[in-house]
């Protein structure tokens, strides 16, 4: 496997930004984000049926379904990423059903040959594991798992057992881009998984502005920036890199501040 | 060749799988939900109270058992087996989804949830679900596509002097898989107070075993009922499928019994051969979908396609996970019937019984309508009749070119 991830996070706290694929000009916006200080990039894999996700990513899936943007559009934006930026990590994020419609295998050699580090399945929980974690560690890409308010100590080690590169830590019960958690609740919350575990944690869900960022970063491993950048690029459309660039470099200060 | 089980009752496993079907495909935050959904489920299963009490709604609020009916004139009509149906279109709400709804009501009471939604598509399971928050005062949001808001709107109407809130969806297309994403995006939300009643034999384990052994009173009672009636059991079982409920409530408990065949009747809309249809079996192929993994409409990357029926009911790009390895176990056959054919069907059983269908279970008669002919008169033929017809004059109306 890649040390790119690792070695993003060896630094202090990293910024981990998430746009959608395909909506816009998906190579400009992600070079915004690496030149704005991005340390990890999420691309995020439309779907039609985002259930997870709040109005802001649902609009941007459907802008970019809507563009025409297919699985093998996808892989090739991660392929020229990754020619493009040889040392920046690579995060496929999305829905379990457009992973494995040809079959994981399928899906974990084609990401691996697209220099893809790392997958986020919002909808295979550790329960439903073998529908694609197996294939995904056989080609060296790291399963990024969820863990959320709801997942407690009990449950804990069964979300943490097989998840590699880092844990995503949604920090509210809910949906993308809505609500902001209570910072108390965050930092017990990392607290408590750090004792569990040696990969970093990302916290994300409802994170928009460069104070929320800072305030995240002196507590976690990561912060994770969604919808603020995905309503960027909804409202710029061709005109997002500038804005993008705008929006991450103060992000990026105010994570990296912490460091 | 697969070898035949010696049971085709004892599925799901205990990780809720019907075979490589079914599943919980849920986000991290549902996942403690609905493992504390299948506990909660296990012990009201195993407290005789819960049981009595269920048995005590069906039978004084929802009037059960409903009928067993001969039709004598319309198996005179098409001149082959006799057609009998269970009369589950008599129910309090007009179809069989109250069954479901009563059970899951006094399950999510009993867990001290004190918040219920639901999604629906055609409005049937909106209207039930809103009628038993109505019956034990608990607050209910139902999700509804915005474009079925507007086909739909006597249901809407029932749904809000039963005192819920009916929240149209405009994401997606707007109809009911968009109703069920809004639904889990509300719950994910909402965890700790909010009980959601999925109302078909589908979404995450435990729901789709749950539904099925809510609904299963179905088959029960037509089980006792037509060996009562004729001291035999039919030849052949005969429903409607769109999440496949009603199917799986008939067919279940006679799973075991070789000598009853049994056909799943999809909705072929405007025909197979395009993409107008909502038959997620014959027209579709496995993928992962709302929390399980079972046959779905959707394009060569997997993103789910919009199904067509004339009936709102049927109009779902999914199928209970069950289904589909009934399926593929060989135990069940599945056909799909036309908008077309389904309008005959419930033309032939108005002047045949002087019974109005809902188009639902008309895609079952259509199928009694070709099948019938062919069998035997000694054999018997048990149709489900899921639904009655009133919500559906306006859609038939139109469809047969008369002004209302």
């Amino acid at each position: 496997m890649s040390n790119r991830i690792a070695n993003a996070f060896a630094k202090g706290p990293a910024l981990v930004c998430f746009i959608t694929a395909g909506d816009g000009d998906t190579a400009a916006n992600l070079d915004a984000l690496v030149e704005a200080g991005a340390d990890v990039i999420e691309l995020g894999m439309p779907f039609t049926d985002p259930m997870a996700d709040g109005p802001a990513i649902q609009s941007a899936n459907l802008r970019s379904l809507g563009a025409g943007t297919t699985t093998a559009d996808v892989l090739r934006y991660a392929t020229e990423f990754r020619a493009r930026h040889p040392n920046v990590p690579l995060v496929l994020m999305g829905y379990a059903n457009p992973m494995v419609r040809r079959g994981p295998e399928w899906f974990a050699e084609a990401a691996a040959a697209a220099g893809v580090d790392g997958v986020i399945c919002v909808d295979i929980p550790p329960e439903e594991d073998d529908a694609l974690g197996p294939a995904l560690r056989a080609k060296g890409i790291a399963p990024i798992r969820l863990a959320t308010p709801t997942t407690d100590a009990a449950r804990l080690p069964q979300v943490l057992s097989g998840s590699e590169g880092f844990l995503y830590y949604v920090s509210v019960a809910g949906i993308t881009g809505k609500q902001q958690a209570q910072i108390a609740s965050i930092e017990a919350n990392v607290a408590r998984i750090k004792q569990s575990t040696d990969i970093p944690v990302a916290v994300g869900f409802g994170v928009r502005t460069p104070e929320q960022a800072a305030e995240i970063a002196r507590v976690a491993d990561g912060v994770v920036v969604g919808s603020a950048l995905v309503e960027v690029c909804g409202e710029y459309g061709a005109d997002a890199p500038a804005h993008l660039k705008t929006l991450t470099a103060a992000l990026a200060l105010a994570v990296h501040s912490a460091r | 060749m697969n070898t035949v089980p010696n049971s085709f009752r004892n599925l799901p496993d205990e990780r809720g799988h019907f075979g490589q079907f079914g599943g919980r495909y849920v986000a991290e935050t549902l996942m403690p939900l609905v493992l504390d959904l299948e506990r909660e489920y296990r012990k009201a299963q195993a407290d005789p109270a819960f049981q009595a009490e269920f048995d005590d709604l069906l039978e004084h609020y929802v009037g059960r058992p409903s009928p067993l009916y001969f039709a004598p004139r319309l198996t005179e009509e098409l001149g082959g087996a006799q057609v009998w149906f269970k009369r589950d279109e008599l129910n309090h709400t007009g179809a069989h989804k109250i069954n479901n709804c009563i059970g899951q009501i006094l399950l999510a009471m009993r867990m001290g949830k004190t918040r219920i939604i639901a999604e629906t598509g055609a409005g049937q399971h909106g209207v039930a679900t809103a009628t038993v928050c109505a019956r034990f005062g608990l607050p209910c949001v139902i999700y509804m596509g915005a474009e079925d808001v507007k086909r739909q709107s006597p249901n809407v109407f029932r749904m809000k002097l039963l005192g819920a809130e009916v929240v149209p969806v405009t994401s997606g297309g707007a109809t009911l898989k968009d109703a069920m994403n809004e639904g889990l995006r509300d719950w994910v939300a909402n965890v700790h107070d909010t009980f959601y009643i999925i109302g078909t034999a589908a979404g995450p384990h435990p729901y789709p075993e749950m539904v099925r052994n809510f609904q299963s009173v179905i088959g029960k009672e037509a089980r006792a009922q037509m060996l009562s009636r004729t001291g035999r059991l039919p030849d052949l079982l005969v429903a409607a499928i769109g999440g496949g409920s009603n199917a799986l409530g008939l067919f279940h408990p006679f799973l075991d019994d070789p000598t009853v065949k049994m056909l799943g009747v999809e909705a072929a809309g405007h025909g197979l051969d395009g993409d107008q249809h909502a038959a997620s079996l014959l027209g579709g192929s496995p993928g992962v979908l709302h929390g399980n993994r079972t046959y779905l409409l959707q394009d060569e990357d997997g993103q789910i396609t919009e199904g067509h029926s004339i009936s709102a009911g049927l109009d779902y790009p999914g199928i209970g996970p069950e289904h589909a390895w009934l399926k593929e176990s060989g135990r069940v056959d599945y056909t799909a019937v036309t908008d077309e054919e389904a309008l005959e069907g419930f033309q032939l059983l108005c002047a045949t019984e002087g019974i109005i269908p809902a188009l639902e279970p008309a895609h079952a008669l259509a199928a009694v309508k070709k099948i019938a002919p062919t069998m035997p008169k000694d054999a018997i033929i048990l149709a489900n009749l899921c639904g009655r017809g009133d919500k559906d004059i306006f859609t038939v109306a139109e469809r047969l070119g008369v002004e209302l």
